[in-house]
């Protein structure tokens, strides 16, 4: 019944603030990594060169999959601004289900810039069902494909460090956060401007994708206070002999 | 029709966690027909994903881009062991040795490459970021790696107080991280069942 509650009360928070929030949007703070995302996207149409976005191999059957959604949120806004360029971005991703969403998410993104016929279905591409075959196909397209920046925002693992090293050896920019705590210390070390955390939902908020994103953010602040209370108010009760 | 997807979508978004919920009929009745409906789809999504592969690759080989070569010889191989699979199933003895003599140590190499790779990013962090977090990152990171490897005189002194104390830290830390992930994942799933994002027809 708790975990209905907060789910019920994260909704009503969210429709409420996503209607407040159309009429009034929100400051965000500043987040490095975002701003060199937003100027790598704006170079890339300009010089015509290519974007490589990595939604890594989030199941959508299991709970991984809600960064792949995060990591599609955020193309779909990409795929609309980089519709004028020569050199459409190029989505991977380690699971076939993905792989279709983020070919029709481009798609959707063409749409709305009215460039559908600009799409094409290989921009979105599958390069291997496990780990180190996902990093296996996905290097050579960070090398090859004339990527001036590697986007990786999804469920990645460690294999990831391999994706990372090839975008350092080409000095394309690296933009990289994971719901996985291996991949999220990997970043750390490899990234210029390394998103931790829930950073990663950020990423729809920071690159204009609406006032639903933004009023996320705000949910997740009072909902993260919250759990903060509880844990302190938990902590205390068990202090002081109440159990639970 | 997208909104006849996007009513689909939330419909069966709203069944199946109002059946997690309430265990009810004819609710976990419906939750479960939509969840193996999805699981067939997914199988399907898979063969598109492997057609897309192969899609990808011939277009290099004919456009003869660079690693064609390699491309050519993932699809030989793909289509080699797909057909075997089929004929002989994935329990047949040629089918183990495909991947214990082949996906296993090419997977074991590339971790190997992996370790390094680490190794190197590591000693890159400090020129390419000097700031306090930086320098802790790492220190803990050695300090960990001392605390666990094996040496030839046994472990080394105090390992236990390093693994005690920094993990304590680093606990802590995961477990704030994995909070704030699962509110994250939380919300983006609303966004998703509230059909406000459509990663499956466009917004």
């Amino acid at each position: 019944m708790i975990a209905l509650g907060v789910l019920v009360f994260a909704a009503v928070l969210l429709l409420a603030l996503t209607l407040w929030r159309r009429r009034s949007p929100a400051i965000l703070r500043r987040i490095d990594a975002y701003d060199r995302l937003n100027r790598e996207v704006g170079l890339a149409v300009e010089d015509g060169t290519r974007l490589h976005i990595s939604l890594g191999r989030g199941n959508l059957f299991t709970s991984r999959g809600g960064s792949a959604l995060a990591g599609l949120a955020m193309l779909r806004r990409i795929a609309e601004r980089t519709s004028v360029s020569d050199r459409p971005p190029i989505v991977t991703s380690g699971d076939a289900a993905l792989t279709i969403l983020s070919q029709d998410t481009s798609q959707s993104g063409y749409r709305a810039a009215g460039a559908e016929e600009q799409f094409r279905v290989s921009a979105g591409r599958m390069t291997g069902l496990s780990p180190f075959a996902y990093a296996a196909g996905t290097i050579p397209i960070a090398r090859d494909e004339n990527v001036s920046a590697n986007i990786l925002i999804g469920d990645l693992g460690a294999e990831s460090g391999l994706v990372a090293e090839a975008a350092d050896r080409q000095d394309s920019s690296l933009i990289a956060a994971s719901d996985n705590l291996s991949a999220q210390s990997i970043f750390y070390a490899s990234a210029q401007d390394p998103l931790i955390g829930e950073e990663l939902f950020a990423a729809g908020a920071y690159v204009g994708a609406g006032a639903s994103h933004e009023a996320s953010l705000q949910v997740q602040d009072v909902l993260r206070w919250l759990v903060i209370l509880a844990i302190l108010g938990g902590a205390a009760l068990k202090f002081i002999g109440f159990n639970f | 029709m997208r909104v006849f997807t996007a009513a689909f979508a939330i419909a069966s978004g709203l069944i199946v966690l109002l059946g997690y919920f309430f265990p009810i009929q004819p609710l976990s009745q419906l939750r479960l027909i939509l969840t193996d409906w999805a699981i067939v789809i997914a199988g399907f999504s898979v063969l598109i994903g492997i057609f897309n592969l192969i899609a990808v690759q011939m277009e290099k080989i004919r456009t003869r881009q660079k690693g064609s070569v390699y491309g050519a010889l993932l699809v030989v191989s793909l289509i080699f062991t797909f057909g075997i699979g089929l004929l002989l199933g994935p329990e047949d003895p040629f089918m183990r040795l495909a991947v214990d003599a082949v996906i296993v140590p090419a997977e074991a190499a590339l971790m190997a490459i992996l370790a390094v790779t680490l190794i190197y990013a590591s000693i890159r962090l400090l020129r390419r970021r000097v700031d306090l977090m930086s320098v802790l990152f790492l220190l803990v990171a050695v300090l960990f790696l001392l605390a666990i490897m094996p040496t030839p005189f046994g472990p080394i002194p105090g390992d236990q107080l390093i693994l005690d104390v920094a993990g304590m830290f680093s606990r802590g830390g995961a477990r704030g991280l994995l909070i704030g992930i699962a509110l994250g994942t939380l919300l983006t799933g609303l966004r998703v069942l509230f059909g406000i994002d459509r990663p499956y027809g466009g917004n």
